[in-house]
Formats: structure tokens, C-alpha cells, sequence
């Protein structure tokens, strides 16, 4: 009792000593000046400049990385504080009890999915465990097997990973996409050929939230006794996934896509019938030889609490995010013509929405929605100028590619940050495309279509 | 132990709401302040003393879970969101 109130004290007392050296890690912070603000107060002018204020912007970019949820950090720190023995140690309490720790978040991801906790191979995210999927079974397998089939619309560590193999004498078919950004099943079928390895299918996409018919595609490879690797970072914990109903043979798990921590994941690997698999790390033999190194602990307990909690709250997260989905898209469908939704609208993650707003340049609009985190296409390819290659494999025009904006919904949104996030969008393409002359033209009839562009 | 009468649920209920209202971040207070609102309503038919107990103790975990995770929170709290200076504090 006493402990805790000189605890309380201690945590009350922290925040309220300033000095020179306060907050180290204050983060970015939003220089706001309130005048643009307070439309509806009619001495806006009249009083003096607010103080510049520094507030965060809302975060509405889930697909890019999730916060972490209070439970799993809880799980974490006794990890990182005073259990912070080696699992691989096996001769005292600190190896112990590190290990137990392990085992029991590898049973957590493997009850998410439906596996065995012998399947589950922990790695360093969902990037390495495509690594170690694609090119792990491809060399396993090369002296019989030479090709791969994968699709357009893939992550890049997937493309790149094909794209390695392609180098080292493998063949790679990339499935195209229909319109609505899912393959389709009767041209899979027939690119698999007789020496075909390897399929892997992304299950919910990281930019238009689409997702493939896992459970179709697992059929037909079972079928035709080729492997199934699907990259499953934004489905898992997310979507029911079962990998015995699905019949999928290998899946990758990210940690901080599921309100977990950065730095770690997990491949699921099957048993039976056994995937082989050529491991790409090498060392002591950890994780079965799959992925020698030494298990991060407070990682792998965050990992593993993060699936559990999905694994509660899935149902719950599903119903809210899907109506806060449809409140957003609604009110701005409504308000806003010629705008396009990116992606099947059935066979869709509601908690993904990428939107085309024609006629103004998708930039400048994540530049006025400052106050909002948003991100048009994924993160790793958000530093180049290009229009997302997954726009351009569903067959988008060039110029709805450019001004596309992806709108993330997780657990912890609030309803009031989609209406302020749609207001601010609704009122700042009204003024983009009030500047635009394309709109202006639209406005006047014309079918930019016919014009003929000169050069001078 | 006996089994968890109306009012201990209650006190929970209470205890828990008032802990959540004093998350430091604006995502983790209105997502606790939420969950548990919407967990109690949900649960408030079950008749299965067992089934209480077991709920009523997965609730006293989740109370220290809070108590522990504010305390994180106020230690480390930065700026606030841009969307909490407009609205009434405190959801």
C-alpha cells in the first residue's frame, strides 16, 4: 500500500519537472495555427493568433504498422525487465523460464491458425518468412522443381524474392489480376505445370484490402500436389484463418501488423504432409534448423499475446471496423462525385479502403490532410514518385493511379477521427478541385479523353 | 470464495471505467473506456455461476492490466492529437 502510493507519487511527479532535459523523444509534432480552423467563430479574426499548438496528427495508416495494444506490452515487460534469461540456455532457472515463455506464445499462434505449435517457426518478420517460404522451398526442391507461380499484386519482398530466383536459373509466371484485384482461378490452373513447386497468394492485400479465394486456391494446389505459401501479415487475427480447412502449407505472420511489436513474426510451416524447407539463416539449429539465432524473447511473448487478443476480439474488431468502413465511405461517396473505390467491394478487408479521387493529384492531397497520418499505396514504396505497381496490375488509368489515398481503419479508431478525417478530405478536394483546370474542363462538358495534348 | 455477487460486478464495472478514464493517449482511453462498457452489456444475461466467476476473474486481471498500462502511459505521455483539442475531454 505504502509501495504504491510512493509509486503513484513517483509517476505523478515525472511529468511536471521540466528543465532542459525533457522528453527526449518527443516525436513530430504539428505546428497548428488555429485560424483556418474555427469557421464558425465569427471573431476569428478579432482575437490574437493562438499560440502555435503542437498536436498529433490522427494515425489512420493501420496497414503501414498497428500500435501496440496495452495488453501485449504488458505480457512484454516482465520479459525485457527481470526474465531476461536465454531460451536456449539449458542449464539454469533463467533459461527456463524463458523458454517455457516461448513455447507457450508459440501455442498462441498456432491456436490463431489452426496448427501445431511443432509448425510455428519464429523469425524476424513477415519479409524473412517469405524469404525463407519462397526461397527455402524453391532450392529445396530445385533439382526436380523449377517454377514458381505468384501474382502481380504481391508485397516486394515477395516479388524481389522471385525476382532472385529468376537469377538463379527459376522460372516465376505473375499471375495477373482482374479488375477487382483477385487472380483468377482457371488461369492459375493452368499455369501450373508438372515442375511447378511453389504458389504463393498474398490472402488480404496491403494497399486495396482484397482478398484472394484462399480456401479455392488451396484446393487446386492440393489437388495438383504443388505448395501453397500465402502471405497472410495483414489477414491474420483479422479474418477466420484455418490452415488445415484452407489447406495451406506455408503462411507468414507479422507481429506489428496485429497490434503487436516491431521485429517479429513467424512462419508457419506444415508437418503433414512435411514441407521441406532449405534454410536460409545458419548457425546453432534453432527453430528446428529453420532459422537458427537466439529466440527474442519479449518479441515472441508480445507476438504470442497479440495473436491471443486477436484471436478475442476478432469478431468484436470485424463488426466495428466494418461499420466505421462504411460510415467513411458513405459520407464521402455522398458528398464527393467522381470518386472510386480500388479493389472488389465484396471480397474485401472493410478495414482497408483505398480511394481514386479523379481530378485531383493524390500528393498534394496527403499534403493538405496534414492533421491526418495516411499514405496513398504501401510504405515500402512510398518514397519513389511511381504510382503503386498494385493500382497498375488492377488496370487503373494513370491519372486515378496518382491520386489515390488508402484509408486505414484498426482497433483503436474512433468514430470521431473518421468524421473529422472525411471532412477534411470532403473539404480539401472540393478546394483542390477547385484549382484544377481538368475539372473546370469537366465541368464545362468536355471528355478529356478527346483532347489532344501538344507539345511546345 | 463465494461466488461474485451484483454489487462486486458493479464495483468492478466502476473501478474499471473510472482506471481507463486516465490513460494519458487518446486511442488507448476511448478504446478501454469502449471495450469495457461494451463487455459488461454484452455478458449481463449470463446466469452460469461458473461462468461469472470466470469472467469476473479475467475482469480483476484486466483491472491490474490497466492500472499498470495508465501508469506507462502518464510516464510517457507527448503531445495530444489534434482531434482532442476540438472535442470535450475526456469520452
Amino acid at each position: 500500500m505504502l509501495l504504491r502510493t510512493a509509486w503513484r507519487r513517483a509517476a505523478a511527479a515525472v511529468p511536471v519537472a521540466p528543465g532542459p532535459t525533457t522528453a527526449p523523444t518527443r516525436g513530430l509534432r504539428l505546428r497548428v495555427v488555429d485560424h483556418a480552423t474555427q469557421s464558425d467563430v465569427p471573431s476569428a479574426t478579432a482575437t490574437a493568433p493562438q499560440a502555435e499548438s503542437e498536436l498529433r496528427p490522427l494515425y489512420m495508416d493501420v496497414q503501414a504498422t498497428t500500435p501496440l495494444d496495452p495488453r501485449v506490452l504488458d505480457a512484454m515487460i516482465p520479459y525485457l525487465v527481470n526474465y531476461y534469461g536465454n531460451p536456449h540456455s539449458r542449464t539454469h532457472a533463467y533459461g527456463w523460464e524463458s523458454e517455457a515463455a516461448m513455447e507457450h506464445a508459440r501455442q498462441q499462434v498456432a491456436s490463431l491458425i489452426g496448427a501445431d505449435p511443432r509448425e510455428i517457426i519464429f523469425t524476424s518478420g513477415a519479409t524473412e518468412s517469405n524469404n525463407i517460404a519462397i526461397k527455402g522451398v524453391a532450392r529445396f526442391y530445385r533439382s526436380r522443381k523449377k517454377h514458381l507461380i505468384t501474382t502481380q499484386t504481391e508485397h516486394k519482398c515477395v516479388l524481389d524474392s522471385c525476382r532472385s530466383l529468376e537469377a538463379e536459373g527459376f522460372q516465376v509466371t505473375y499471375l495477373p489480376v482482374k479488375k477487382s484485384g483477385i487472380i483468377d482461378l482457371k488461369e492459375l490452373e493452368s499455369a501450373i505445370q508438372p515442375d511447378t513447386s511453389l504458389v504463393s497468394v498474398m490472402t488480404v492485400n496491403n494497399e486495396i484490402g482484397v482478398k484472394q479465394p484462399i480456401a479455392e486456391i488451396g484446393r487446386i494446389c492440393s489437388s495438383r500436389k504443388v505448395y501453397f505459401h500465402t502471405d497472410a501479415a495483414q489477414a491474420v487475427g483479422k479474418i477466420p484463418l484455418d490452415v488445415n480447412d484452407m489447406k495451406i502449407d506455408l503462411m507468414s505472420i507479422s507481429g506489428h501488423k496485429i497490434y503487436g511489436p516491431k521485429g517479429v513474426g513467424a512462419i508457419y510451416i506444415r508437418r503433414r504432409p512435411r514441407v521441406r524447407v532449405e534454410a536460409l539463416q545458419s548457425g546453432g539449429g534453432q527453430e528446428r534448423g529453420m532459422r537458427s539465432g537466439t529466440v527474442p524473447t519479449p518479441l515472441v511473448v508480445g507476438l504470442g499475446a497479440a495473436c491471443e487478443v486477436a484471436q478475442q476480439e476478432m469478431e468484436y474488431d470485424h463488426k466495428r471496423i466494418s461499420k466505421l468502413a462504411e460510415r467513411l465511405t458513405q459520407k464521402i461517396m455522398k458528398s464527393l462525385p467522381d470518386v472510386v473505390m480500388n479493389g472488389d467491394p465484396e471480397h474485401h478487408y472493410p478495414g482497408c479502403i483505398n480511394l481514386s479521387f479523379a481530378y485531383v493529384e493524390g500528393e498534394s492531397l496527403l499534403m493538405a490532410l496534414k492533421d491526418v497520418a495516411l499514405s496513398s499505396g504501401s510504405a515500402c514504396t512510398s518514397a519513389s514518385l511511381e504510382p503503386s505497381y498494385v493500382l497498375r496490375a488492377i488496370g487503373t488509368d494513370e491519372d486515378l493511379a496518382h491520386s489515390s489515398i488508402r484509408f486505414g481503419i484498426g482497433r483503436f479508431t474512433t468514430e470521431e477521427e473518421v468524421d473529422y478525417t472525411v471532412e477534411k478530405c470532403i473539404h480539401h478536394v472540393k478546394r483542390l478541385r477547385e484549382m484544377s483546370p481538368l475539372w473546370e474542363m469537366v465541368q464545362d462538358g468536355i471528355d478529356l479523353k478527346s483532347i489532344k495534348w501538344t507539345q511546345h | 470464495m463465494a461466488a461474485s455477487s451484483r454489487a462486486q460486478v458493479l464495483d468492478l464495472y466502476r473501478a474499471m471505467l473510472r482506471e481507463s478514464k486516465h490513460f494519458s493517449a487518446y486511442n488507448y482511453r476511448t478504446y478501454a473506456v469502449r471495450r469495457i462498457r461494451d463487455a459488461f452489456r454484452e455478458n449481463k444475461n449470463v446466469k452460469d455461476p461458473v461462468e461469472i466467476q470466470a469472467l469476473v476473474n479475467k475482469a480483476k486481471r484486466d483491472l491490474g492490466i490497466i492500472r499498470r498500462q495508465v501508469l506507462i502511459s502518464q510516464m510517457y505521455s507527448t503531445d495530444k492529437l489534434i482531434i482532442e483539442n476540438q472535442e470535450k475531454p475526456r469520452t
